[in-house]
């Protein structure tokens, strides 16, 4: 069994209410800092920790939080991301839903830290029922003592709000999600200034994951050495892995981040392998924006080593031959999935959650949409195989947010590594037409509402 | 003595210029001038928070600054990344900064009409320049362009959102500029378009100035639209007595003889204005007495509008002939002898439908 440190409690009867949850030591790490360290020692911990961001881009979160500006009089805010829209990521609802005080006590810790003394939730729209729980946790943590002024004595205040978004993508992205806080559209901002110097209404603020901020609690309870003892190299520490696709146990895996990917998949504490004995045809291990990999790059790296589940190990010789661990959404394909419909459905979405703002995502996205569409409907060309490579390479790169780079990345690596399915499609029209995936009633919307007057 | 401010050094391809710290890209290659300033669809000086939105500026960084000098990995906005001491950075001597361009040009078409026979930003496009300068001479894509229905936006501008590029601009005029935010952008990514508020109209006396800032021809003057292409008219400077505490009062006349046609803000070399005007003076003020005429306007850009400029006009030497060592040439056809057409004594209307060479020969 691989040791966990954020569901290691989660198995017990009501540990999502206030009571049980401190009966098992719950506020206990937030008991130790706020009265015993001062903020400096936390962060000390936590950098000691080795701890990656846990959103998607696995940066340092102790560096990130070093980087704070503190000028005098001016408040500093903390703002935890909830708004998980990554398709195949679904590991921070969980811990909302499951053990909700994981998190509030993660803040109220993070918090001190920073020197906040108010915190944002800003939770995904469609997760619609988490908000209540939430809202319960905060008030019963309130009540006792663990939020609002003067917190267990100790002269520090924080007040925890929570705010639904509307259902938007790229209000995950930091700073869309600053501005959609702010009341406004959700366009990300042109960085710099990044959040840390000028963030929520102007003022330094740090955005993090839900699970990044949710570890800082095990990380008080047994010390950053020890944390940085789970996992191994730059990877340290547990993971949340959201499992989907075509395997026998899809779900939310706590792994240390020390197995490989061959034991994730294919071990019974985990996926439990590829249902009724197909091959493993490719995965996508870190959310939809990742690149693909087939499975010979998957289980091994291009050295020919067992490739691991770690940011270093997954993403071992850049994206000709690896990927990213991002957010930990494992999505695995079995041998008959079509890679060519599977672009299509990824390029469908971030057509649809380009925000609109820079010229190459919105208009590069719907056009490699469309192209992917007429290929999968068997009316494609070979010349579109190319086209389809030249259009993302003039969006990657070329955007003020990394959305654009999210919706280039799957459809240059499905045409790195599965170019013949591709073409295929091109060469058998009238069998790609009948392969009907549910696509096939799938119009593209600007083909039904064009109006007429010009 | 008061200190002396550092300038930092920068070499914009191969060029060196000094400037204040703070300063961006973009400006500290105005300050150059010439070819090597990036284009900029978005970014407007005088709009604060403007830019980084259409990309067309983009320019590569092959050195970060003497403190650090690693090149930058990515294409950065020149309209919004500031200058750092030794940086060097590569425009048009970057075959990677024109390829991208290309491909910001290329996106920017796949939804932009080419109407410009009709437009009536013709001739002040910017969009038309940019194409013209760092686009492709044909487009791939195939598939139907996205279109809108017209949608009346106010008895003074009107607003063809088909032609929008989205540059925020205008969005950020009427924030800044009137007095109430009335209309900005609804709906997201491609679908995304300039709108009022439930259909408003806009009605501020400074609204007019979103007209001057668009690039392209998606706002439009209501009280010029189709009365005369921009190059058949002569720019003149006046100014007149301006009420309104806001408004400059200085304006640039484009009139064919006596008659005013439009009335816009003068604007600089980068084709900005240069100070802004009231809606009074610019859609109310069509007469000549209005103003006080103070000459004719130098049209800098490098635009169609320059092919009627009239100042300083002065013959060409008659090249053919020079080169033809002074013999002058043979004309095979003179169709001023030929043609009764060109005679004023003929009534065009006289001869039966349209002209037709055969017309010609009946001499
Ligand atoms: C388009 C887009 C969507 C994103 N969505 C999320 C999200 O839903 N949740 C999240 O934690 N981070 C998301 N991110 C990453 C955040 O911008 C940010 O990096 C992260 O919240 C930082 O937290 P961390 O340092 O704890 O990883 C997204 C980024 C982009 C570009
Ligand atoms: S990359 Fe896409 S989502 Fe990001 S700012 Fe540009 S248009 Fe918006
Ligand atoms: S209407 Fe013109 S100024 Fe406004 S966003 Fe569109 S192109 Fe820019
Ligand atoms: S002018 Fe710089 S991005 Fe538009």
């Amino acid at each position: 069994m691989g040791r966990k440190l954020l569901f290691d409690k989660a198995h017990i009867e009501g540990i999502r209410y206030y009571d049980v949850y401190r009966a098992n030591g719950g506020y206990g790490s937030a008991e130790k800092a706020l009265k015993s360290m001062s903020p400096e020692q936390v962060l000390d911990e936590v950098k000691k920790s080795g701890l990656r961001g846990r959103g998607g881009a696995g940066f340092p979160t102790g560096m990130k939080w070093s980087f704070i500006a503190k000028p005098e009089g001016v408040p500093r805010y903390l703002v935890c991301n909830a708004d998980e829209s990554e398709p195949g990521t679904f590991k921070d609802r969980y811990l909302m839903e499951f053990i909700p005080h994981l998190l509030i006590e993660g803040l109220l810790i993070s918090s001190y830290t920073l020197g906040c003394n108010s915190c944002y939730i800003y939770i995904r729209g469609e997760y619609a029922w988490i908000p209540d729980i939430l809202e319960e946790a905060i008030a019963d943590a309130k009540k006792n003592g663990w939020l609002g002024k003067n917190i267990q004595g100790t002269g520090f205040d924080l007040e925890i709000y929570v705010q639904r978004g509307a259902g938007a993508y790229i209000c995950g992205e930091e700073t869309a999600l600053i501005e959609s806080l702010e009341g406004k559209r959700g366009n990300p901002r042109i960085k710099p200034p990044f959040p840390a110097v000028k963030g929520l209404w102007d003022c330094p603020t740090v955005v993090n994951n839900v699970e990044t901020l949710a570890t800082v609690v095990p990380i008080l309870r047994i010390g950053g050495e020890e944390y940085a003892k789970y996992g191994t190299g730059k990877s340290t520490g547990t993971k949340l892995i959201s499992a989907c696709g075509n395997i026998n146990k899809p779900g939310v895996y706590e792994i240390e981040m020390n197995i490989s990917v061959e034991e994730f998949i294919y071990s019974d504490e985990y996926c439990g392998g590829i249902p009724n004995g197909k091959r493993l045809k490719a995965c996508i291990p870190g959310g939809s924006s990742v690149p693909i990999l087939p499975a010979n790059l998957l289980l091994k790296t291009a050295k020919g080593e067992p490739r691991m589940m770690t940011y270093e190990s997954l993403s071992d010789g850049g994206f000709a031959t690896g990927t990213m661990l991002g957010s930990g959404g494992f999505i695995v394909l079995d041998e008959d999935q079509c890679i060519v419909k599977n672009t299509l459905t990824f390029a469908r979405f971030y057509h649809h959650e380009s925000c609109g703002q820079c010229s190459p995502c919105r208009e590069g996205t719907g056009w490699m949409k469309r192209v992917l569409l007429n290929i999968e409907n068997g009316k494609g060309k070979m010349s579109d195989i190319d086209l389809l490579w030249d259009i993302q390479r003039k969006i990657e790169g070329n955007t003020i947010c990394p959305l654009g780079d999210a919706a280039a990345w799957p459809v240059a690596a499905a045409i790195r590594h599965f170019r013949d399915e591709f073409e295929w499609h091109v060469l058998h029209p009238e069998e790609a037409t009948k392969r009907n995936y549910g696509l096939a009633h799938y119009a593209d919307p600007l083909e039904i509402a064009a109006p007429a007057a010009v | 003595m008061a200190e002396e401010k550092k300038l930092f050094k920068v070499k914009i391809d191969n060029i060196s210029v000094e400037v204040e710290p703070g300063t961006t890209i973009l400006n500290a290659a105005r300050q150059i001038g010439g070819d090597i300033v990036p284009p900029a669809m978005c970014y407007y000086s005088k709009l604060k928070g403007s830019g980084g939105k259409c990309r067309t500026c983009l320019v590569k960084v092959s050195k970060g600054s003497d403190a650090d000098p690693r090149p930058m990995p990515k294409l950065v906005a020149s309209c919004r990344t500031t200058v750092m001491d030794g940086m060097e950075v590569a425009n048009i001597t970057s075959p990677e900064v024109l390829e991208a361009r290309k491909g910001v040009v290329e996106f920017l078409l796949l939804n932009h009409p080419l109407d410009c026979p009709v437009c009536d930003q013709a001739g002040e496009c910017h969009l038309q320049d940019l194409s013209y300068e760092h686009g492709a001479d044909s487009t791939r894509y195939e598939f139907k362009r996205r279109t809108f229905d017209r949608v009346d936006i106010g008895d003074k501008i009107q607003l063809h959102m088909t032609r929008c590029i989205l540059c925020y601009r205008c969005v950020f005029t009427a924030d800044q500029l009137t007095e109430k935010r009335e209309h900005g952008v609804l709906g997201r990514g491609e679908a995304a378009e300039i709108g009022t508020y439930i259909q408003q109209s806009l009605d501020n006396n400074f609204i007019g100035n979103v007209i001057d800032v668009c690039p392209v021809g998606a706002l439009t003057d209501k009280t010029f639209r189709f009365k005369n292409r921009v190059w058949f008219l002569k720019p003149v400077d006046a100014h007149r007595e301006c009420s309104d505490p806001k408004c400059c009062g200085k304006v640039a006349l484009w009139m064919r003889g006596d008659e005013v046609f439009r009335v816009t803000a003068r604007k600089d070399k980068y084709g900005e204005v240069e100070e802004w005007i009231c809606d009074t003076c610019r859609f109310d003020k069509k007469e000549v007495k209005d103003w006080v005429i103070e000459g004719p306007r130098k049209v800098e850009r490098q635009s169609v509008i320059s092919q009627g400029h009239y100042v300083g006009v002065h013959k060409p030497k008659d090249t053919l002939v020079e080169v033809l060592d002074g013999r002058q040439p043979k004309l095979l056809l003179d169709i001023h002898n030929i043609s009764e057409v060109n005679k004023p004594t003929v009534d065009l209307s006289k001869i039966n439908g349209p002209a037709h060479s055969d017309d010609f020969n009946k001499k």
